[in-house]
């Protein structure tokens, strides 16, 4: 009794009004743990964001000036002493025309002050070497145009190019420049006059890859990705489906499906390259297939995105929930058609999504290729999955690797043109999953 | 008659216990007799000895139980006494659970469904099932009802499919509420109206048993009272086995009530009887509330 009154009563930890007291102690430290862990996202959401910023304006400044190409105006008087000698007046004959003799006269007509080989040489030199074949077209597709003069627009070798764009220097010392004093006063002359000026590129994507880079597009690139991204898509998506059904539906759960499963999920993590050489060694080496094709190359971004379309798909046939089986196996469905009637197609949105984010994958997927030949510089644009070709990511590649000035400018419209389509297919895979996404 | 009793005497005999599929139905552990009549003279269904093992926990120990044509089983007892194992045994949906291993018999119309060449498909069009949660399909109305008879060719033409969905959902009490919205999702009804639609979709392949796992338990007293009506009504076309957590509902809508204590079938007899009067301690102790 006298120790009770000579100590206070500990407070017993069930007393309301002590809880209380430790309760508000310890509030603002839980909210304050609360505040820096919100203020921790947002610094990594703006720390990524601006990496994101960062590299989305760098391709764009250095690129968007590749989606224009400067052209230069002649007066060219389609001469019939030079296409058609023979006034033969047929197609075959006139295809055999001199029209790079042509542009040639035509220039010289333009500037008549200009003497000696060297500056006429200097003054070839202004328009592209791929000028002389748009002439042709030109007169192939109209053949009523020899003999008559006409104003032609035509593109500007890439150096000039590069100067009306100003991306050359017009100073320092003459003989450490592209373009020489004599060539920049006559672009400058015709720049004045009107004759030479900026147009939207058109040939960038409707032409296949060229030496010189104002012929360049990105049409065989872009062909190529589109037939090896079928091959992938044909096969991946059924085997990729079939497989994840079968392991998760039907497989039993035993030591052999824990190793599959395991080496699955290892395949996905497995070097993009190595990939590339075992296509190599079993598709070209062993099958004998072609070198440098989309097939290959398909076959090859199918091993690479059969594990995450595996994955993915076993994860959707997860998310269905198990009242849906036993909804149809209490009615007597078989299990093939419990499968077939309610699991897969609620599981396909997933499904579907995993297979674009492996497509999207495979689209931006470049080592592999490069070990089966689809590296090599192919000028025409594959018309099927056995033609040569090479894909877009390659292309920015090729092209980033090129010393000339007007290349790095297109790598970055190649990679612009790659990024959107990344962008539609993830968007594609975004709407499909809010569309069919259903809750229970 | 006579024979009947015979049987069902030889069948409990501790000497018959048979091993079958490779499990021990030894009595190893003590196994509580199960007091009451568990034996009806009309057994749609009959089992004998029934083990469940899941892994090497055994939540069914050698119980056996008739399920009389055109009657009202329920199966009460507390969380975890097996009775909805029990319900599961009864059309097989134990075979999705991996390591769940049933022996004994059960039998349908005499016939053993776990007889190695019996069929599950044509054994659950038989004995239907209706779920503690509603699970329609995320179709619409119509094919929720119509999926079992399309699945089971029932209907030679669609005027017989539509015919099969009208009668199934009036009879489950359905029809007058969703017959102008047929062509919208089931999952777009009530709690209750999609437990009508689950128990529509169950009867369309007329079933001749129903087995119902707590399915009020989700609902609210309205919609309870509904299905309540509806399994008085139901009892007169089908078998009805329901187990619930609410002794007010099996007294309301049963005949026979079983009660089921850690994997033992402690009692069976008549409802009335089994609430008013129960000869096990462990049923009185229940249903007065002593247990559970």
């Amino acid at each position: 009794m006298n120790s009770a009154t000579a100590y206070p009563q500990p407070l017993s930890p069930l007393d309301p009004v002590s809880a209380m007291d430790k309760v508000r102690a310890t509030l603002a430290k839980r909210y304050a743990k609360e505040r820096r862990f919100r203020m921790l996202g947002r610094l990594a959401i703006y720390a990524s964001l601006s990496f994101l910023v960062m590299l989305l304006s760098s391709i764009v400044a250095n690129g968007y000036t590749a989606f224009q190409q400067t052209f230069i105006r002649l007066d060219v008087h389609f001469d019939r002493q030079l296409l058609d000698p023979k006034g033969l007046g047929r197609r075959e004959a006139l295809a055999d025309g001199d029209y790079t003799g042509l542009l040639k006269k035509t220039l010289r007509e333009m500037f008549p002050e200009v003497r000696g080989r060297r500056d006429q040489r200097a003054l070839y030199a202004l328009v592209s070497p791929g000028a002389s074949y748009v002439l042709r077209e030109r007169v192939l597709s109209d053949p009523g145009l020899v003999g008559k003069t006409q104003a032609v627009w035509l593109p500007v070798d890439d150096d000039v190019d590069m100067l009306i764009k100003g991306h050359t220097e017009r100073g320092g010392p003459e003989n450490e420049r592209r373009l020489k004093d004599n060539q920049i006063g006559w672009i400058d002359g015709l720049f004045e006059k009107g004759a030479i000026g900026k147009q939207f590129n058109l040939g960038f994507f409707t032409s296949g890859d060229s030496r010189e880079p104002e012929s360049a597009g990105i049409k065989g690139a872009v062909m190529g990705s589109v037939f090896t991204l079928l091959v992938t898509l044909s096969l991946s998506f059924p085997i990729g489906v079939a497989t994840a059904v079968y392991l998760e539906e039907f497989a039993p759960k035993n030591r052999w499906t824990d190793l599959i499963e395991v080496n699955i999920n290892n395949l996905a993590a497995v070097p993009s390259i190595v990939f590339g050489l075992l296509g190599l060694a079993v598709f070209i080496n062993f099958f004998g297939l072609p070198r440098s094709v989309p097939l290959v190359g398909g076959l090859v971004l199918t091993l690479m995105t059969l594990p995450i379309i595996i994955i993915s798909g076993r994860a959707a046939l997860k998310s269905v929930p198990p009242s849906i089986r036993e909804a149809a196996l209490a009615v007597g469905a078989s299990k093939m058609q419990t499968i077939a009637h309610h699991v897969l197609p609620l599981a396909m949105p997933g499904m579907l999504t995993g297979s674009i984010i492996g497509m999207a994958h495979a689209l931006g997927e470049t080592a592999p290729l490069l070990m089966i030949g689809m590296v090599a510089f192919i000028v025409d644009v594959p018309t099927g999955a056995l033609d040569p070709a090479t894909v877009l990511p390659v292309q920015v590649y090729l092209w980033a690797d090129s010393p000339e000035r007007a290349f790095v400018e297109r790598a970055s419209a190649a990679i612009m043109v790659l990024l959107v389509f990344l962008v539609i297919m993830n968007a594609v895979a975004v709407i499909l999953r809010k569309r069919f996404e259903r809750r229970w | 008659m006579q024979q009947m009793a015979l049987e069902n005497d030889q069948l409990v005999a501790p000497g018959l216990v048979r091993e079958q599929r490779g499990v021990s139905v030894a009595k190893k552990e003590r196994t509580r007799e199960t007091v009451g009549q568990p034996f009806v003279d009309n057994a749609r269904m009959r089992c004998r000895n029934v083990n469940v093992h899941y892994g090497d926990k055994q939540a069914i120990r050698n119980l056996s139980l008739d399920i009389g044509e055109h009657e009202v089983i329920s199966m009460i007892g507390p969380s975890g006494c097996g009775k909805s194992t029990f319900l599961r045994c009864l059309n097989r949906m134990n075979d999705t659970i991996d390591n769940c291993r049933v022996s004994g018999e059960i039998h349908l119309d005499g016939q053993d469904i776990y007889d190695k060449k019996a069929d599950v498909v044509p054994l659950r069009a038989r004995v239907g099932m209706v779920f503690q949660k509603p699970n329609p399909f995320p179709k619409s109305i119509f094919d929720n009802v119509a999926y079992g008879p399309r699945i089971h060719g029932l209907a030679r033409h669609k005027g017989e499919l539509e015919h099969i969905v009208m009668t199934s959902l009036t009879k489950a009490g359905l029809w007058d509420e969703v017959k102008d919205r047929l062509h919208q999702p089931g999952t777009g009804l009530s709690g209750g109206q999609q437990q009508r639609l689950c128990i529509a979709r169950t009867i369309a392949v007329s079933p001749e048993v129903i087995l119902m796992d707590e399915p009020c338990s989700a609902l609210d007293p309205i919609a309870t009272a509904k299905i309540e009506d509806l399994i008085d009504e139901l009892r007169e076309n089908f078998t009805i086995a329901i187990v619930t957590h609410s002794m007010q509902q099996a007294a309301r809508v049963s005949q026979r009530t079983a009660y089921f204590h850690l994997g033992d079938l402690i009692e069976v007899g008549p409802t009335e009887q089994v609430f008013t009067n129960p000869r096990h301690k462990l049923t009185e102790d229940y249903i007065t509330g002593r247990v559970g």
